[in-house]
């Protein structure tokens, strides 16, 4: 069964360095070093170094690879800047979520689209079945990366030693620029998942290592963290930012899952599901994504079941224990209907427990 | 890993110690509480709730998953830890004193001598991570 899995180019060093490796996504991946709370409180305190080189790359290259990536994606990729990147869905024809993707501009005829890794071969057939017929090709460049992600206030301040050739001063938030860093060449891009400050590292995989153990080296574990999978979640999930395969999926579209802001319907260009979006904004959403605090003692799980009023009107679709508010949170769904309440309940193994409902992010970094 | 030589082991990978008096402590192993990771709240049951040997009397939850435990002998549950409402962590910091979970009246002293010994346990593990 093991066998069948994928490793990382880095695993002996996860495992090295006291990784546990479990199953994620096809890939043996460290879920925790030392424990999920510690890592998730030094990337809120410091900063953490995550191995995301489970996620999938694809490069679109050509004349005309901005209007085809725009062909394929809901936000608006010509008006970006050469190194600037864009948060975005990719929607089937019925609207529904085929995942979420992050687009960097590198040049006119150069753009790169970092996937989920679990959605990496169903993203590239779709892709490739929607690719409109200019002049650009795809290509799934997944292994030819490693990713990590440097995450937390002292991020900047732990990288900049080891570029030589740039100040990460100049790298503004959902920028990206390629620089020497430890000697290696990399897409050194400043955004994450965590909802700190930080940067994503994308590595020439053979120069994936030098990069990694001049982290290493150098700062952990006095000003680094080693940090695995289960960070990574209560850090996103406090963030709010949604996951796919839970709070985003095939099942639901953009406009309900609060990403309106990403569904460009007026750029004046079409875009595979962009009908059936109009349709549905016309019509109005039957549900929304909300957060959810529980009051007292327990853990939201995904699945648990929302009421308001003794009537069901919602599922958690994640949930967990968020360390920085030492308390219990979760998103989900509920109707329209409801959808303004304050207060609701959710139910755990039988019993309804008092949850506040709320629009904005658990947690927000201080600026 | 530690196993303490007195106590006695489950298959789900509670302990039990006995208390000399007609009441065993019970809580989860070294093992349990190491492969769930940080333990953020374990829901207890009622003083005075009547078990049979493998009910699911509680809940553990680690920041990532959600773990029933299990009866390993039947009987009253005459205390429960109160301390781990405050402080879930104690389960991972000492397993086997201060995190302890209930305290149960034996209603059938010989289901003791069913479970596994310190060494029948470590056995047990090790057959399962070959």
């Amino acid at each position: 069964m093991s066998d069948a899995l994928h490793r990382v180019p880095l695993h002996a060093r996860h495992v090295e360095l006291g990784g546990r490796m479990v199953p994620f996504a096809g890939f043996e991946m460290p879920v925790q070093y030392q424990g999920i709370k510690d890592e998730h409180l030094a990337v809120r305190s410091s900063a953490g170094l995550f191995d995301v080189s489970h996620m999938g790359e694809v490069e679109v290259r050509g004349p005309d690879a901005i209007a085809a990536v725009d062909a394929l994606v809901t936000n608006n990729v010509r008006g970006l800047v050469d190194g600037q990147a864009l948060y975005t869905v990719m929607c089937a024809p019925d609207g529904g979520i085929v995942d979420d993707l992050i687009v960097y501009r590198l040049a006119e005829d150069h753009v790169f689209i970092c996937v989920n890794a679990a959605n990496r071969h169903k993203d590239v057939a779709f892709m490739r079945e929607y690719l409109p017929s200019l002049n650009a090709t795809l290509e799934d460049t997944s292994d030819a990366y490693v990713q990590l992600a440097l995450q937390g206030p002292k991020a900047e301040a732990l990288l900049q030693p080891l570029v030589s050739d740039a100040e990460l001063s100049a790298v503004k938030f959902f920028r990206c620029a390629w620089m020497h860093v430890a000697g290696v060449n990399a897409l050194v891009a400043r955004t994450g998942y965590t909802g700190e400050d930080g940067f994503e590292l994308y590595i020439p995989a053979e120069g994936g290592a030098t990069i990694f153990d001049a982290l290493v080296e150098r700062y952990v574990p006095e000003d680094l963290t080693m940090c695995g999978l289960g960070a990574r979640d209560t850090l996103r999930l406090e963030a709010r930012l949604p996951l796919y395969g839970q709070d985003l999926s095939a099942q639901i579209n953009p406009l309900e899952a609060g990403l309106s802001w990403v569904v460009k319907l007026d750029a004046g260009h079409d875009f595979v599901g962009k009908a059936a979006l109009e349709a549905i904004k016309a019509k109005g959403v039957a549900r929304r994504l909300r957060g959810f605090k529980l009051e007292g003692r327990g853990v939201l799980r995904p699945g648990y079941p929302i009421f308001v009023d003794d009537a069901q009107v919602g599922e958690l679709t994640s949930g967990g224990y968020a360390p920085t508010l030492d308390a219990s949170i979760g998103l989900g769904y509920i109707d329209t209907e409801h959808t303004d309440v304050e207060r609701a309940e959710v139910e755990i193994r039988g019993r309804r427990l008092p949850v506040q409902v709320s629009k904005k992010p658990f947690y927000s970094r201080p600026r | 890993m530690q196993l303490p030589d007195s106590f006695r082991y489950s298959k789900d990978h509670e302990w039990v110690s006995d208390q000399g008096d007609g009441t065993v402590l019970v809580g989860i192993t070294h093992y349990a509480q190491d492969a769930l990771g940080d333990i953020v709240f374990v829901e207890l049951p009622e003083v005075g709730a009547e078990l049979s040997a493998e009910d699911d009397f509680g809940v553990v939850e680690s920041v990532k998953t959600v773990s029933d435990v299990y009866a390993p002998v039947s009987g009253e549950v005459v205390a429960i830890n109160d301390a781990l409402e405050d402080a879930p962590e104690l389960v991972n910091e000492s397993p086997y004193e201060k995190g302890w979970i209930v305290r149960i009246k034996l209603s059938d002293p010989g289901e003791i001598n069913a479970l596994m010994d310190a060494a029948g346990y470590e056995a047990f593990l090790n057959d399962g991570e070959s």
